[in-house]
């Protein structure tokens, strides 16, 4: 039998014994990632230096806050997540009580990518815990030295019988999606993604895909642009580019091109200094093959900043390319690099035109201080999420839903959304033997007169009556009555 | 071009002019539905007649009256589900507006069933019309009346390039299904859903699958035993058993069972008098292929009750099998007819067992009058949906979620569940250029103290409700007071 067949059948096994039902056995859990990255802060610091030159002060920001984050916010709210859910009823359930349950899904498989090895397969694990799931995890092989700590970690402090690391190439991986999950979470390309959903119609398996695009960056004439190119260089060349929600490329009208392009060598000078090579906070590409795909999409470009690269290290400097045109290859595929194409449009609504002419990106960003410019351009593009006048930052408003749409992909995640996902929302309608001879309109012989009964209360709804709602007007109205009779004791007291 | 193909492009077309965008066009398309079904009640309930045996009143019980509701809920919320959601705020983003905003995906592809065609192929339409979608609408070549009058009468209500009908069978489907959609809706088969789901893999297209299963119908020995099986029958026997959510077996303790056989026994006879042959509210076998099918799975089992048949006409009559075994032929398969087995077991945690080691199914029934069985039989199963102590209403629910889960789905809709389902819920961070100096945190050369700011602000979580909470406490803290204050110096 196959390693990975033993693994999830394990799991399988295990999870169908009820061990992670409690709600206090998923906390333990929770609180046992914590202080793996805590405890291990230093060590995964040292595997993405390995993996792409990061720093320490990037790991922090970039991955180990997002996954504390997450997995803080699940211990304080997940008695709330997964209590049942009570909805609104109509006249038939006026009696009834009537909700959703959030229930596990069984065993979930977590594919992971290489750009932001911790936070991609973390993340998501943090909400199929606290789900109450199983999960296998699939951390990228081309991030290694990441893997291989992820899969000494892992079990030295979560259920190793729960929750399972299982590291390897294209034949592993494979392998695990011949098996059969209850949900499976994939992060990466769009090409994989068909795959992984292929192999997962096999078994009727829902699917969270997430992938990426070309995500456009249009920046208004009008706007504060010192400010909007400091912020989207930051976005840029953070990682070296490889971020699935980096502005891709730039949208401009060709008069401010060059105090873009002005702007942003400013700021890669304040963030990196005159040499990138050697700045400790500037990453490299992750390995040779994906080095060699980056620089090639330079060739018909024309270099405003950059360009320089070293083979040896991986290293491409941050690059902005000018006047680039549609058809170059760099507007072929997503660059996933320190590249920044500037293509110029002769403003808003060819813009538009020439966002809605690609796949719907991962991310869409606008820099403007117009508010109609910005209306517009969200009302007419689509895209998995947006900021405006920033880069990124949706990506760490928690209670915002982060997944794409069209080609970058389906699903979403972080905060409550990951618990959700990976949850199965269980209606749940419960009667009572009583009042029979109101049901007396549905069964046969279907008379008129049974039709009429019927007719009327299918067609009526009653508001919802959630128990805290409830509370929160009783007290309310205590408190002004009060507050009230306070009022008029002293007036009386006062008038006497 | 093939048909499918125009059809398809036809729609991808008239959704990109942006006419389906404005909620007062959807609102006129939703309300051209209502009257359709208002109006054509005697075409549809003709069509059914014809397809399954329906009677005057099935009509309107099992399939319209409920589109009307759903419509109606629809037309009435749009405004409110179309609207951007603001949600809870960081410290980081305290000065931002940050919100969902939902979408259309697109072209929307729906895929309906035979058993009951209105329901199951309109009332996905009604979310994907309310979402602001244009849909194709491919209603099941086995219901062919029925088809036939949506393919006939739809375009003469709702717009015809947004919403074209494309009837045709398996060379039909597969010839749509090559093409790109930005959503599928497929109610029927777990067979066929695969088959549907690595189609649309190829254009990474999402997909709601309403399958089906073996929906168990655990009656404990503590509950009120004439109404639980009165209910029972009513769910199973309606449409003949064809209903995607009727209770397919039943599991008891030994001792009820000649009991229930009774009950359900008299309520047949209640429902459908002493010939259902002849009674117009007994329906009818879809077609020879399915009564065959049902006819087989009688091998090996003991009719308790029941058992007529006509071939001629796809008449069973309704039928309890008892003291079935778990490997008996009929307990292999979704029945899909009204052939009601009788599996005995000595205990809820047996029916626990026997149910956990089944495929996850679309219904779990439980008759108790025991609260804390149905707790327990709900915290330890799992299926799409739960109704204790009656059959199929959970699907009227139109604030319940409807759908599967595991081999009996995924995804779900009614109500804003299928408004939701058929959406690109967007999320949007709109911040402002200036402030920029808290930004400094985030970036290069990166220090130490800088990120000692940055795990401040993203980690920390203020409960705005609190603290307006707080802020109104103070308030009236502070008014009190000063009436005492004036109170006092009097």
């Amino acid at each position: 039998v196959e390693m990975e067949k033993q693994v999830v059948d394990g799991l399988r096994e295990v999870f169908q014994s009820g061990r992670s039902r409690p709600l206090q056995y998923r906390k333990q859990q929770l609180g046992a990632l914590h202080r793996l990255i805590t405890e291990h802060q230093e060590d995964i610091e040292q595997a993405l230096k390995q993996d792409l030159n990061r720093n320490t002060y990037n790991t922090s920001l970039f991955e180990l806050i997002s996954i504390e984050n997450d997995i803080k916010l699940a211990e304080s709210e997940m008695a709330d997540w997964a209590a049942p859910r009570p909805v609104k009823k109509n006249l038939n359930s006026a009696l009834d009580d009537v909700y959703i349950k959030p229930e596990p899904l069984g065993v979930v498989l977590i594919i992971g990518t290489w750009n932001y090895p911790w936070a991609m397969i973390l993340q998501p694990l943090v909400g199929a815990i606290a789900a109450g799931n199983a999960a296998v995890l699939k951390p990228s092989e081309l991030s290694e030295h990441s893997a291989r700590l992820m899969k000494e970690l892992l079990p030295l402090y979560l259920d190793k019988e729960m929750y399972q690391v299982v590291t390897g190439g294209v034949p592993e991986t494979q392998e695990l999606l011949r098996q059969r999950f209850d949900h499976i979470f994939y992060t990466g390309s769009s090409a994989v993604g068909k795959l992984v959903m292929e192999a997962a119609a096999r078994h009727l398996t829902p699917v969270t895909l997430e992938l990426g695009g070309k995500s456009p960056c249009y920046v208004d004439k009008n706007c504060d642009i010192a400010v909007a190119c400091r912020r989207i260089t930051w976005g840029k060349f953070a990682n070296c580019g490889q971020t699935c929600i980096a502005p891709d490329y730039i949208l401009c009208e060709p008069s401010i091109q060059d105090r873009i392009v002005e702007e942003i060598q400013k700021t890669l000078l304040e963030f990196y200094q005159t040499d990138p090579k050697s700045s400790p906070d500037y990453c490299r590409i992750i390995n040779t093959r994906h080095f060699d795909r980056v620089l090639a999409l330079m060739n018909e470009c024309t270099i405003a900043l950059g360009g320089e690269s070293d083979r040896s290290q991986c290293y491409i400097a941050p690059t902005v390319l000018k006047d680039v045109l549609p058809h170059f290859k760099i507007m072929q595929e997503e660059i996933f690099g320190p590249l920044l194409p500037i293509v110029t449009v002769n403003g808003l609504s060819e813009a538009i035109q020439f966002i809605n002419a690609r796949e719907k990106p991962l991310a869409l960003y606008v820099f403007s201080s117009d508010k109609t410019v910005i209306k517009r351009m969200l009302a007419e593009t689509s895209s998995g999420g947006v900021t405006v006048n920033d880069v990124l930052m949706h990506y760490t408003v928690d209670t915002l839903p982060f997944g794409g749409v069209g080609n970058s992909g389906m699903g979403r995640y972080h905060g409550k959304h990951t618990f959700d996902q990976l949850s199965h929302h269980r209606a749940c309608l419960i009667k009572s033997f009583a009042m029979e001879g109101l049901n007396d309109a549905r069964y046969p012989p279907l008379t008129a007169a049974r039709l009429r009964k019927a007719k009327f209360f299918m067609q009526h709804r009653l508001c919802s009556c959630s128990g805290i709602c409830v509370w929160a007007v009783i007290a309310n109205l205590l408190a002004i009555g009060l507050l009230v009779a306070l009022i008029v004791v002293l007036n009386v007291n006062i008038l006497v | 071009m093939s048909r499918e193909q125009k059809a398809v492009d036809r729609a991808r077309k008239a959704f990109l002019t942006g006419r389906s965008k404005s909620l007062e066009y959807r609102i006129t398309q939703l309300k051209n539905l209502l009257r359709f079904v208002r109006e054509r009640q005697n075409e549809i309930a003709e069509g059914l007649k014809k397809d399954l045996g329906r009677s005057e009143g099935g009509t309107p019980l099992y399939e319209t009256l409920g589109l009307e509701s759903e419509i109606n809920l629809a037309v009435k919320y749009l405004k409110e589900w179309a609207a951007p959601r603001p949600v809870s705020k960081s410290m980081m983003t305290i000065s931002d507006q940050v919100y969902i905003q939902p979408e259309p995906l697109g072209v929307v592809l729906v895929i309906g069933a035979w058993n009951y065609p209105w329901a199951v192929t309109i009332g996905p339409l009604i979310g994907a019309i309310a979402a602001g979608n244009a849909a194709v609408i491919k209603p099941s070549e086995v219901s062919s009346h029925t088809s036939k009058v949506m393919e006939d009468l739809l375009p003469l209500y709702l717009d015809k390039e947004l919403y074209p009908v494309v009837t045709g069978g398996v060379t039909e489907t597969q010839e749509l299904l090559k093409q790109r959609f930005d959503h599928i809706f497929y109610t029927g088969n777990g067979t066929v859903a695969k088959i549907i789901m690595e189609a649309a893999a190829k254009h990474l297209t999402p997909t709601t699958l309403e399958l089906g299963g073996k929906s168990p119908c655990y009656i404990d020995n503590n509950c009120d035993l004439a109404i639980a099986c009165r209910r029972i029958a009513w769910g199973k026997y309606s449409n003949c058993g064809q209903t995607c959510i009727a209770p397919d077996y039943i599991l008891c303790d030994p001792s009820m069972q000649d009991r229930v056989i009774e009950e359900i026994k008299k309520n047949i006879k209640d429902f459908y008098t002493e010939d259902p042959k002849k009674c117009m509210d007994y329906g009818r076998i879809i077609n020879q292929r399915h009564f065959k099918r049902l006819m087989a799975l009688l091998e090996g089992s003991t009719i308790a009750v029941g058992g007529e048949n006509d071939e001629s006409e796809c008449y069973i009559g309704p039928t309890v099998l008892r003291d079935v075994k778990p490997d008996a032929k009929v307990m292999q398969e979704e029945i899909f007819g009204p052939l009601l087995p009788i599996l005995t077991v000595s205990s809820a945690d047996e029916a626990i067992k026997f149910i956990n080691q089944r495929e996850k199914p679309l219904a779990l029934y439980i008759f108790t009058s025991d609260n804390k069985l149905i707790k327990r039989m709900i915290a330890e199963t799992s299926s799409g949906g739960v109704v204790a102590n009656d059959c199929l209403m959970h699907f009227s629910v139109s604030s319940l979620p409807f759908g599967g889960v595991g081999n009996s789905g995924m995804g779900h809709y009614h109500g804003k569940y299928g408004f939701d389902n058929l959406s690109h819920l967007r999320g949007c961070l709109i911040k402002q250029l200036k402030m920029e100096g808290v930004n400094k945190m985030r970036y290069p050369p990166h220090t130490a103290d800088k990120l000692g700011w940055a795990r401040f602000f993203i980690l920390k979580h203020v409960d705005f409700g609190s603290l307006g909470r707080m802020v109104l406490l103070a308030l009236m803290a502070v008014f009190v007071a000063v009436i005492l204050q004036g109170y006092f110096t009097d």
